[in-house]
């Protein structure tokens, strides 16, 4: 107990060095904290994909279609329970900035593949029977104040004009971590209007969901229904949910190692800060260190004082980091929820702060605690400051 | 008379640990904010430099990229006959018709897939990229399955390199050559005859037409000639113009990035800068009423403390530049959020970066240094001899 108060009043006795210092490391583990965030809402997608879901599209790339007539092959391939298709619909709402997925969907089965779209029933009845209603995640309708029943428009960029919808439900998201920024409707509105204005797209399928009874066999299942299509107009790729997620993410993989880079960056400056600060510290204090030795203390001691009072300065600016974390993060969702739509800090952020600011605090009293063990008593005495 | 330089430059020498931990923390900002910018100039150098100012692009009305424009075959034979474009020594005129689409290829290392610009080319299409040129093998031959490889793509991309295959759309495209653009977009496709891949990926429409203006200064005319036409259900742009607006939305997220990661950085590097300098004030009490009972006064004191601290932010800076500009050497490969593509772009230092770079060192030094420098020059002569 003793020691630690020693710990406490040493850190404290330069206040100003010891406040700018620890002022450093919440602002270091403030920014860990935030990039940290940023890469777990990179992987949102992944996170909250299921293993039981097999994602059917062209095998050349995502642009280009799959015909309709696949549904009942791939319904009759062994393994698969239920199926769903839908199209990427691109479509901006008033401005290129209002930025959110949505998603022309056959509704009913697509509600069945995904319990974690919670939908009260009377609103997902409504949605079923218009054709025209739209289906939003709660997020989405609450940043544009959309409530059931309101026309919104969305302007299409790849399927062109202005097409008009009405909102018949909500869904909430059953985890944490489902994301409760899209917009699906009915993929039967999209293909009627295509039909009728003799475009490509009718009839074309972007992508098929399959629902697969037992996650260990959706390779079987994904190979099966791949084999089907070899040598036909439009081959296809079938992979799991979690699969086509982690694509998406790895097609920006540079952009996530350069923040990760830049997060382990983050670490260093600070250390650089920590270790100025106990390097000054104990060349102000040898002449203590050197007391200390004559009346008999070990090495040990000295070295615990030295490494006890540096942890002492980066957990607190850790603690009150991780404290600044949740309200810095809510800030930053507020102002980019549209690239990112699911922004939690993680627990293992958290603990990866902790960890970093242990590692720093012991690091920077390295250097330190060797020069003071190693500096010869008279010369300790001799020194001034 | 002010206190000479060389006491400050001694000064930095005595506390080597110390200056050396702020030098390195400051650099490293500096690193970080100059490499950011770097990345975003070379993002958009990359896209600017893939247009020419004298060549019109005509995508359909409202499609944000090539690949979502398509050019109905009645509408690109209407526009063959505009007395705006330009012909071509040979007496062609300098007009392409090109179709766009996306490949998925796996990527060199990761093996994960990612998008490939795939062009359909006419003859033509080469006079009006003059940055195309063939380093390897020999040109496609129209009218064949033979396709060309862009720098970027052999680099980064699997199975990609001369006289081997890429197989879709029910065809094996053989690579016969490889050709550089530079530090341009096109780096990062692969071209073959149109025709064959209207043919193989079924599309019964182009996706863009490309004609070298005769007159440059023509541009509106043609602007409004098209838009006019009720034919035609397209819209002009500089091919210039295009590719800026390709590069947009990711300097736009690269620049935010950056700015949010400098300010919170440079806080981390001003306290450092703070911290060394107080310790250098308190350790300098006698030094400083020394200085003073010489006959130097406050006003000296204050500049040359500032002058420290604003030398620790020029040596910072300069590190950081130096290492920022060896960036230079790297490459970056991403998907473009914007044409959902891959572009491979490099660091570009530009003399406004140094600039700016090298502002912000000064600028962190100068705070840092600040509070301190008030401190020293504030000390009364008996005060600061008497102390030990």
């Amino acid at each position: 107990m003793l020691f630690l108060k020693i710990l406490f009043r040493n850190a404290f006795r330069n206040k100003l060095r010891t406040g700018l210092t620890i002022l450093g490391m919440t602002i270091a583990i403030l920014a860990f904290g935030l990039l940290r965030t940023v890469i777990s809402a990179w992987y949102a997608g992944v996170e909250a994909s299921s293993a039981t879901r097999l994602i059917t599209r062209n095998s050349i790339s995502l642009i280009f279609p799959l015909p309709l007539a696949y549904k009942e092959k791939i319904r009759q391939v062994d393994g698969v329970k239920n199926l769903s298709y839908g199209n990427w619909f691109g479509g901006i709402y008033i401005d290129e900035k209002n930025f959110f997925a949505n998603f022309a969907v056959e509704p009913r089965s697509y509600l069945e593949l995904y319990p974690e779209y919670v939908v009260a029933p009377k609103e997902k009845e409504a949605f079923l029977e218009d054709q025209r209603g739209f289906i939003a995640g709660r997020k989405l309708a609450q940043r544009y104040g959309w409530k059931i029943g309101d026309l919104v428009t969305l302007k299409g960029t790849i399927f062109l004009g202005d097409w008009d919808f009405v909102m018949r439900a909500m869904y909430q998201g059953r985890d944490e971590n489902t994301d409760e920024h899209q917009f699906f409707f009915h993929w039967d509105y999209l293909n009627e209007t295509l039909r009728k204005r003799k475009g490509l797209w009718a009839d074309q399928v972007g992508f098929y969901v399959a629902g697969v009874a037992d996650p260990e066999l959706t390779g079987e299942v994904a190979t099966a229904i791949d084999k089907g299509f070899r040598n036909s107009l439009a081959e296809t790729l079938t992979e799991t949910e979690k699969a086509f997620q982690q694509g998406f993410v790895a097609m920006t993989g540079a952009i996530i190692s350069t923040i990760q880079v830049v997060s382990i960056m983050v670490i260093i400056i600070i250390l650089a800060v920590v270790a100025n600060t106990m390097a000054m510290t104990t060349r102000e204090r040898i002449g203590e260190y050197a007391v200390l030795k004559t009346l008999g203390f070990k090495a040990r001691y000295i070295a615990g004082l030295i490494f006890g009072e540096s942890l002492v300065i980066t957990t607190s600016g850790c603690l009150l980091g991780m404290t600044l974390t949740y309200p810095a993060a809510d800030a930053f969702y507020r102002k980019l929820g549209s690239y990112f739509p699911v922004f939690n800090v993680e627990q293992e952020t958290l603990l990866f702060s902790i960890i970093a600011s242990v590692l720093v605090g012991l690091a920077a009293a390295v250097i330190p605690a060797r020069m003071a063990i190693r500096i010869r008593i008279a010369e300790g005495l001799r020194r001034i400051g | 008379m002010a206190i000479p330089f060389s006491y400050n430059i001694r000064n930095l020498w005595t506390r080597r640990l110390t200056t050396g931990l702020t030098l390195s923390g400051m650099a490293l900002v500096v690193f970080v904010f100059a490499s950011i910018l770097m990345l975003a100039e070379g993002l958009e150098r990359t896209l600017v430099e893939t247009g020419s100012y004298d060549n019109a692009l005509l995508l359909r009305k409202g499609s944000p990229s090539e690949v979502l424009s398509f050019v109905p075959r009645d509408q690109a034979s209407i526009l063959e006959t505009l007395p705006e474009i330009a012909t071509g020594s040979n007496g062609k005129r300098l007009f392409a018709k090109e179709v766009v689409v996306l490949v998925a290829i796996p990527k060199r290392g990761s093996k994960k897939p990612s998008n490939v610009v795939f062009r359909g080319i006419e003859e033509t299409s080469l006079h009006l990229r003059e940055q195309v040129k063939l380093i390897k093998g020999r040109l496609p031959r129209m009218g064949t399955s033979e396709v060309m490889a862009g720098t970027g793509v052999v680099r980064n991309f699997q199975g990609m390199a001369l006289n081997e295959s890429l197989c879709c759309g029910m065809k094996d495209w053989r690579i016969v050559g490889v050709f550089d653009a530079g530090s341009t977009g096109f780096s990062s496709e692969i071209w073959g005859d149109a025709d064959q891949l209207m043919q193989a990926f079924r599309r019964p429409a182009y996706s863009t037409v490309i004609f070298r203006l005769r007159d440059s200064s023509e541009f509106r005319n043609l602007q409004g000639r098209v838009e006019s036409d009720p034919r035609l259900t397209l819209a002009a742009k500089r091919e210039t113009r295009f590719y800026e607006e390709q590069s947009e939305m990711m300097v736009k997220f690269l620049r935010i990035l950056g700015l949010s990661l400098t300010i919170i950085f440079s806080m981390g590097a001003i306290i450092g800068a703070m911290i060394t300098m107080y310790s250098a004030v308190a350790n300098r009490v006698t030094e400083i009423g020394t200085l003073r009972a010489l006959g130097f006064g406050r006003k000296d004191i204050l500049i040359a403390f500032l002058v420290e601290s604003l030398l620790f932010g020029f040596l910072g800076g300069a590190a950081g530049i130096l290492c920022a500009s060896l960036m230079q050497f790297f490459q970056i490969s991403t998907t473009n959020f914007q044409s959902f593509a891959e572009l491979a772009f490099g660091f570009r230092l530009s003399p406004r970066i140094v600039y700016q770079g090298m502002a912000f060192a000064l600028i962190m030094g100068f705070v840092g240094g600040l509070l301190p420098a008030f401190r020293a020059s504030r000390m009364t002569i008996v005060e600061a001899l008497r102390a030990v």
